[in-house]
């Protein structure tokens, strides 16, 4: 038993944390949320230079052939960070289920895409479970699951179809049904399906881990603020009311954090148990997040309700990610049989 | 990172598991019958015997040393027994004042003789130790204690009163906090002390709880005489001493989280048992379950993960009062739904007159944001410690 990430592991996170301090400021991503997909493809260049993207994607594929616990600490810090890359969906999702593609056409689109992803040179997109249809804009492939089938559509920028979320940095577009057909269709319900559920499985996993980066951030800015403002001659952060606030965010965060990385090794090992576990992952680190981004707002008072502070840049992001990927209450029905994939 | 445990682990799991199984008083079937209620004179010294029972076949301190009765096994060991232990619904440790509390701080502070003189009988249960924090006027604001020891010849004379001493009703000995220096700044000036309560001029005072028992006790001191030999650390050192010792209590030692998984198995399991009879009601209860799970969960494995960064080196520091917030809040939830789901029949007794398992589970749960540092105080502790703001 040794529940710690290694050397390179922190490593390979400062490294992000550096690289993301210099080219993912809040002026950043305000431009991304300004672009035409909401993120930038050159930034995307520079993570795959980084080796970001190929952290999931195999050796043999141009990546590193690692595993989910290598990438927890990656995704926190995309969270941390704002990052508005598509980083949990090309890394956590789409790789591995490049990997698993079956047959020969399978082999063809894993050969095609999987270096190209690891490189930063494209970006795959992945149906969001109960957005079926909706992957994310700027998407080169979509990986679709319709009718129980698993289709590989190459996506030329659709002008219509478009669906914007409250995170401005997540652009959704919709795949026409009309381009999938038995050319690009990759396997049947018989295959699909377990893929499909190993997809969400890693997705909601991912989510988890960006969405407690995102928390820890806002917590963060929320005390540096608290030690700053000045009210009845004191800063805020003195008064016990604030510090309860901050406490109580802190403390959902900070144990949300051990069931995410739990989920990361429990999928990496196949454990029968891990989808429960990522279950249990998502509902708390949804719920944390959105705990720490309530929070921050009442503790940056009406500064932070302005579209010009930067905090709603988080939140947005916290309550797009809390709700996609099966949100906390999904989750928790889930963990007790309730409902699945 | 590698969540197994190895070989040898397991193999220490399973010896637990085997002599807990055939030993451990338990509701269980095919345990040895539970025994009386540990806030009784008879109830107390059944459970003294277990702990015998326990250290004859060195089972009441495996992380100890082999010399003091342990097996000197290491943490997660230790983390492995205590998820046997409340596997099988075994007895609360009526000594876990003193293994859990005092022990720490005696390895920590303690000289050679005092080891050699406290450790062993603490672990068969031959001195069951109570503590002695809050005073009437001394509750969340500890530094504010005004029992004193004065100097008298070669001894230290004690005078003044302690109160909510857990175990303290029926218990030998009394570890705590008394003032020897008034005129120094009040976290100085503290000194720590073991003190017998059979010693003349003690006066033990039990108080019934919540639930009618006396499961703690207010204790006077009239001059008590007490030699030098019996002041734990330095004199006038005694805050440092007991922060040491409370550091202990929240962080890893005293709330095993093996205590709130399996009551939130249990939970599930009486989920699980209502939604045949109460379909609604157990539909209404399912997300509040399940919090209640996860959140046990996140608390055993936030353990592993502070457990490992000990073994790695690292300090357990202002986290420890994170974990308190953590398993007090958690216990209280896995109760609460536990009586929503019984409905109407919450509010019974058993035939003995006696709470019912939730019930009386619960009312120990209310107890948890209360002792060890009320979860005001700990709140303060993160923000000021682990966020760095102001003091108020």
């Amino acid at each position: 038993m040794h529940f710690a990430f290694d050397e390179q592991q922190l490593e390979f996170r400062s490294q992000l944390r550096s690289w993301a301090e210099a080219h993912c400021t809040p002026a950043d991503l305000r431009a991304a949320w300004e672009s035409r997909h909401g993120w930038s493809p050159d930034r995307w260049k520079m993570l795959g230079e980084l080796g970001v993207l190929g952290v999931t994607v195999p050796a043999d594929h141009g990546g590193l052939g690692l595993g989910l616990v290598d990438l927890a600490l990656l995704l926190e810090e995309a969270g941390r960070s704002g990052l508005p890359e598509p980083l949990l969906e090309n890394t956590a999702v789409a790789a591995p289920l490049l990997s698993q593609l079956p047959g020969r056409f399978g082999a063809e689109v894993r050969d095609r895409w999987l270096p190209a992803v690891a490189r930063g040179e494209a970006s795959v997109g992945v149906p969001v479970p109960g957005l079926s249809g909706l992957v994310l804009a700027g998407s080169d492939l979509a990986l679709v699951f319709r009718g129980g089938a698993l289709y590989a559509v190459e996506t030329d920028e659709p002008s219509t179809g478009r669906r914007r979320t409250i995170d401005g940095a997540r652009r959704l577009v919709e795949v026409d049904a009309a381009q999938l057909s038995s050319a690009n269709r990759l396997c049947g319900p018989e295959k699909s399906t377990p893929l499909r559920r190993a997809a969400a499985d890693r997705g909601a996993w991912a989510a988890a881990a960006v969405l407690v980066g995102a928390a820890d951030r806002m917590i963060t800015s929320a005390a540096d603020y608290a030690r700053q403002r000045v009210q009845f001659a004191r800063p805020i952060g003195s008064f016990q009311a604030v510090k309860h606030h901050l406490a109580g965010a802190l403390l959902r965060v900070e144990f949300a954090r051990p069931l995410v990385y739990r989920a990361a090794w429990s999928l990496d090992e196949a454990d029968p148990e891990a989808p429960g576990h990522v279950s249990m992952a998502k509902a708390a680190a949804s719920d944390a997040a959105s705990l720490a981004a309530s929070t921050a707002l009442q503790v940056h008072g009406a500064i932070g309700y302005t579209w010009e502070h930067d905090l709603h840049l988080w939140m947005k992001r916290a309550w797009s990610l809390a709700s996609a990927w099966g949100d906390a209450g999904w989750h928790r029905a889930r963990l007790l049989g309730v409902t699945d994939w | 990172m590698d969540l197994r445990f190895d070989d040898e682990q397991e193999r220490f799991r399973q010896e637990a598991r085997a002599w807990l199984e055939a030993h451990a008083p338990s509701p269980l079937a095919g345990h040895p019958p539970p025994l009386p209620s540990l806030d009784t004179r008879e109830g107390f010294e059944a459970h003294r015997s277990w702990e015998g029972a326990m250290h004859q076949a060195r089972w009441s301190v495996v992380s100890w040393p082999a010399p003091y009765g342990g097996r000197g096994v290491g943490l997660f060991e230790w983390l492995v027994f205590e998820e046997e232990y409340y596997r099988v619904r075994a007895p609360t440790r009526v000594g876990q004042n003193g293994i859990f509390l005092l022990a720490p701080t005696l390895f920590e502070f303690g000289t050679d003789e005092q080891k050699d003189r406290y450790l062993l009988p603490m672990a068969s249960g031959e001195e069951i130790w109570c503590q002695g924090w809050s005073e009437p006027d001394a509750g969340s604001d500890l530094a504010a204690i005004r029992s004193r020891a004065e100097r008298r010849g070669g001894d230290w004379v004690l005078s003044g009163q302690k109160t909510w001493c857990s175990r303290g009703a029926f218990a030998d000995w009394l570890f705590g906090l008394f003032r020897t220096d008034p005129e120094a700044e009040r976290h100085r000036g503290l000194t720590y002390f073991l003190v017998p309560l059979d010693s003349p001029g003690v006066t033990v005072r039990p108080i019934a709880q919540l639930d009618g028992e006396t499961g703690f006790a207010e204790v006077f001191f009239e001059d008590v005489v007490v030699p030098d030999a019996q002041v734990l650390g330095h004199v006038h050192r005694g805050w440092e001493v007991a922060m040491a010792t409370t550091g202990s209590e929240r962080g890893l030692s005293l709330r095993s989280p093996a205590r709130y998984t399996e009551a939130a198995a249990r939970l599930v399991e009486l989920w699980r048992r209502s939604h045949d009879r109460h379909p609604r009601r157990a539909e209404r209860l399912a997300d509040a379950v399940a919090r209640a799970m996860i959140d046990a969960e996140a608390y055993r494995l936030h353990t592993y993960w502070t457990a490992t960064r000990v073994l790695d080196g690292g300090q357990v520091g202002a986290e420890s009062s994170m974990n308190k917030l953590f398993w007090s809040e958690t216990d209280l939830a896995i109760h609460r739904t536990a009586l929503e789901l019984l409905g109407p029949e919450a509010e019974l007794l058993g035939e003995d007159g006696r709470p019912g398992e939730w019930l009386d589970g619960f009312l120990f749960a209310l107890a948890g944001p209360i002792y060890a540092g009320t979860n005001e105080i700990q709140r303060n502790v993160v923000a000021e410690r682990v966020l760095g703001l102001p003091r108020s």
